[in-house]
């Protein structure tokens, strides 16, 4: 028996999210007494070595395959099959657009019951109990397995990781069962052009009609670089074509929780709040005192977003310099 | 074209969320019930569908009596027929099997689900389904076509989007894209008056299905501390803040 961990990567890349799976799987196995078996696809050392560095005992590679081209179903397929044989207790995958689509068809497929959205570590192990987010983080959910084996998905950016340097042994993944067949396929992929994946930024910057128009967006983008952060907008901005819907966060956009989000001329409307308030620290930059975004501020500002942005760019780059 | 759009009801986003029962239920009072706004979008899409080329659709709930009126309202926007499967049990993979097994038994060509619920956010549902029946899915669909015989889906990816190309039937767990948030359809006075006279069927399972997983509790976040405010003369003492109480820059 094992722990099973899925390793994504994003062009040719680790993910974050995928040293968080790494180490969340770590924390399991030397509780259940059990060793560590990462899937990544890919043949790159230096993913190997960061594997290792989070806790994988033994990588299984897949490297004759793109992850970037392969259907999903064929990668649920090939994580399930390996799951198989190895014999897995747990499989752990990140919570990502591609963790969703897959999870739902390994647990079923490997008759494995399915704990998403995990925020914590097991709070019990026997049977298996997991702290989960639920109300779009308005609340929590505490689910226990009624199976002795599970699936858990990890919302990035929640549990975090730490290095646990471990040996491990590389071994090429059984490529025959990487022939099954499916009723979908990928034609293309249009990738965004951002350096940095939302979902996966520990900061974000984000704007609201309060900037006025479009072009005032680059004191917002360079803000963000000057972070290594990302950046988002409101519903209204997206609506109104000044950002790409891809940076839309809240209710019926994306939700994210990074270590900071940085709300600038967003008033806070309980859609918006939704997709954010799982942030760690949220600081609120708006003209109006009375923004009901203060209430679920931790730092807030009132003050003219064209007088304030720029001085904080120029703070931060006075403590960069030194 | 057969389509079935599977609705979940859940609470009003404005809504305050309180437990109970030692925080094992959700507390009802003073909670709206709606539409989930992702299948909300699946829902409009669907009446396009049939506008443009001409379909049956059929809404799809798994839950109790307090869900109707929200299945009324799906029949008044412009649903055919709306099906209850009466069912207290609620995780995603008895959901799942009930909603399968009703496809099961009646033909679909495209099977809509919003790729998440805003209650328990599990967004197991749709992938459950498509491995049951043994289907494709696209997950996070943000565009559809139908061509010919061919289902073309724009799906979201970390950082971009997926276009794949489908048979029939299929699983499309939509989101906004799908349609647009202004393009989504309301009732009308004549929908509302029509929808009386549609079918609203419940049927009662004769086996039940067992859970492999159980809601022990639910737990509100910390309370958030007062929100700190700095001048904006003072921009400096924010950075200073963020760097060495906050610990996040």
């Amino acid at each position: 028996m094992c722990i099973l961990i899925f390793a994504e990567t994003w062009n040719g890349k680790l993910k974050k999210s995928s040293f968080e799976a790494v180490s969340y799987g770590r924390n399991l196995a030397d509780k259940l007494n059990l060793k560590t078996k990462t899937v990544i696809f890919s043949d790159s050392d230096d993913n190997f070595k960061l594997l290792g560095n989070y806790g994988s005992s033994e990588i299984i590679k897949y490297n004759s395959i793109n992850l970037d081209n392969i259907e999903n179903d064929k990668l649920a397929n090939i994580i399930c099959e390996t799951a198989k044989n190895k014999q897995a207790k747990h499989i752990i995958i990140s919570n990502t657009n591609r963790g969703k689509s897959i999870c739902s068809k390994i647990a079923f497929d490997s008759e494995k019951s399915l704990i998403t959205n995990a925020v914590s570590l097991p709070i019990n192990y026997n049977p298996l109990t997991i702290k989960c987010k639920a109300f779009s983080s308005k609340a929590f959910s505490f689910y226990e397995s009624k199976t002795e084996n599970s699936v858990i998905t990890l919302l990035p950016n929640s549990i975090g990781y730490r290095p646990k340097e471990t040996s491990y042994s590389i071994i090429e993944g059984n490529l025959n069962i990487a022939n099954s067949s499916t009723d979908l396929r990928i034609i293309r992929e249009e990738k965004n052009t951002n350096e940095v994946s939302l979902t996966d930024a520990e900061r974000v910057v984000s704007a609201g009609r309060g900037l006025k128009s479009p072009e005032n967006w680059n004191m917002i983008e360079e803000l963000a670089q000057l972070i290594n952060g990302g950046t988002a907008c409101s519903k209204p901005v997206s609506d109104m074509g000044w950002r790409p819907h891809a940076e839309h966060v809240g209710q019926t956009g994306i939700a994210i929780n990074p270590d900071l989000y940085i709300a600038i001329g967003i008033s806070g409307a309980i859609q918006h709040l939704a997709g954010v308030s799982g942030s760690k620290k949220i600081v609120v930059i708006n003209t109006d005192p009375d923004a009901p975004f203060f209430k679920s501020a931790d730092y807030g500002i009132v003050g003219d977003a064209f007088e304030v942005v720029p001085k904080m760019i120029e703070e931060i780059k006075k403590i960069q310099d030194s | 074209m057969e389509i079935v759009v599977c609705i979940s009801v859940v609470p009003d986003t404005t809504s305050k969320i309180n437990f109970t029962e030692n925080n094992t239920k959700l507390d009802e009072n003073g909670i709206t019930y709606i539409i989930n706004p992702f299948d909300e979008f699946c829902l409009t899409k669907a009446i396009f569908i049939k506008e443009k080329i001409g379909a049956n659709i059929t809404v799809l709930n798994v839950g109790g009596v307090k869900n109707d009126p929200v299945l009324r309202k799906a029949l008044a926007i412009g649903a055919d027929k709306a099906i209850r499967i009466e069912s207290t049990n609620l995780d995603g993979i008895s959901v799942a099997k009930h909603i399968s097994q009703y496809i099961k038994e009646n033909n679909f060509d495209l099977i809509f689900c919003g790729k998440e619920s805003i209650d328990y956010n599990g967004g197991k549902v749709p992938g459950f389904i498509a491995a049951i029946l043994n289907i494709p899915l696209a997950n996070g669909c943000v565009g559809m076509n139908i061509e010919g015989e061919k289902i073309i889906t724009e799906n979201e990816i970390d950082n971009g989007v997926q276009v794949c190309e489908s048979t029939k039937p299929i699983v499309i767990a939509g989101q906004k894209g799908l349609v647009e948030e202004k393009e989504l359809k309301i009732p009308s006075m004549r929908g509302i008056m029509m929808a009386r006279s549609k079918p609203l069927e419940i049927i009662k399972p004769e086996e039940s299905i067992k859970n492999n997983i159980e809601l022990k509790k639910f737990e509100l976040p910390q309370e958030k501390s007062e929100c700190k405010m700095i001048d904006s003369e003072n921009v400096s003492e924010l950075i200073t803040l963020l760097r060495n109480e906050a610990k996040v820059l």
